[in-house]
């Protein structure tokens, strides 16, 4: 609902055919924070619809869903738009027996998706881990130069942002002024 | 910058991501009313200031979000090891063998 007042929607950062670089903000999507007893995964994965990972750093995904796991028992799940109320109902119903916290957080992030060769290079740009060693199907939360964002690595030059909206103006401005460093070869 | 190993990653971690949480395995006393107001300002505010092996916290709070423990040397910087929270501290022989 609130998607379409994010600045950086509908707007797309194309760097030329020569370096491929495309960054977009992805479609809006349902988003779960997650905080579930790790020895009782195996609830909260009937309950979504997919396993959860179990390791921190893990990624699952099917069929629109995707599960990163962020600490021992925290979880951030995305699911489409159309199946929030499923998923809420149905880890209502574990609630009882399962006490956990599931918080729809699907306004406080955009987003952002960072494709191609050159997305090692644009990231590179504001994130200090090494991302290069991550393996894609990866992710994790980390800083995007001031700014908290999860980070999965979706294919080997497909990575997904995920940014609070306060700060998504900010990442999409270093994105944008390091795609045009790219573009420059500078 | 430094680069820290996060026990619950398990993962090399920009120091960015993670938050100092003062000196490690301080327990609060069990009675607090008992204590005398000299022994309550030592167990606020009175720390080793260890020049050399440290025991230290960190919170790997843009990440896991856990406090966990580390050893650094307070000197060269260089973190020795670090462990989860509520472990026991490393001995001084064990350290040794992971300064090599």
């Amino acid at each position: 609902m609130l998607h379409e007042f994010h600045s950086p929607v509908g707007r797309e950062i194309a760097v030329g055919k020569a370096i491929p670089l495309r960054i977009r903000t992805v479609d809006d999507c349902a988003r779960f924070s997650l905080r579930f007893d790790p020895a009782r995964l195996a609830e909260a994965s009937k309950a979504f619809g997919l396993a959860l990972p179990a390791k921190i750093g893990d990624v699952a995904a099917s069929s629109g869903r995707l599960a990163v796991q962020l600490g021992p028992d925290e979880w951030h799940l995305l699911a489409p738009l159309a199946e929030q109320g499923g998923v809420e109902r149905a880890f209502a119903e574990l609630y009882s027996a399962t006490p956990h916290s599931l918080v729809d957080v699907s306004h406080r992030e955009v987003g952002i998706e960072v494709e191609g060769t050159a997305a090692l290079l644009a990231l590179r740009s504001a994130i200090a881990f090494d991302i290069e060693a991550m393996p894609a199907g990866m992710g994790c939360r980390t800083i995007f130069d001031k700014a908290q964002i999860v980070l999965v690595r979706e294919t080997e030059e497909r990575f997904r942002i995920e940014v609070w909206r306060s700060f998504a103006d900010h990442v999409w401005g270093i994105l944008q002024a390091t795609s045009r460093e790219i573009e420059l070869d500078i | 910058m430094l680069v820290i190993r996060c026990p619950y990653c398990e993962a090399e971690r920009p120091e960015v991501e993670f938050a100092y949480g003062g000196e490690a395995h301080i327990a609060r006393p069990a009675d607090p009313s008992t204590l005398t107001d000299e022994q309550w300002k030592d167990h606020l505010f009175i720390r080793t200031n260890a020049r050399g092996t440290h025991f230290e916290r960190w919170r790997h709070v843009h990440g896991c979000g856990r406090f966990f423990n580390a050893v650094r040397d307070t000197v060269s910087d260089k973190f020795v090891t670090t462990y989860k929270a509520g472990l026991p501290r490393p001995t001084e022989a064990e350290l040794e063998g992971m300064r090599k």
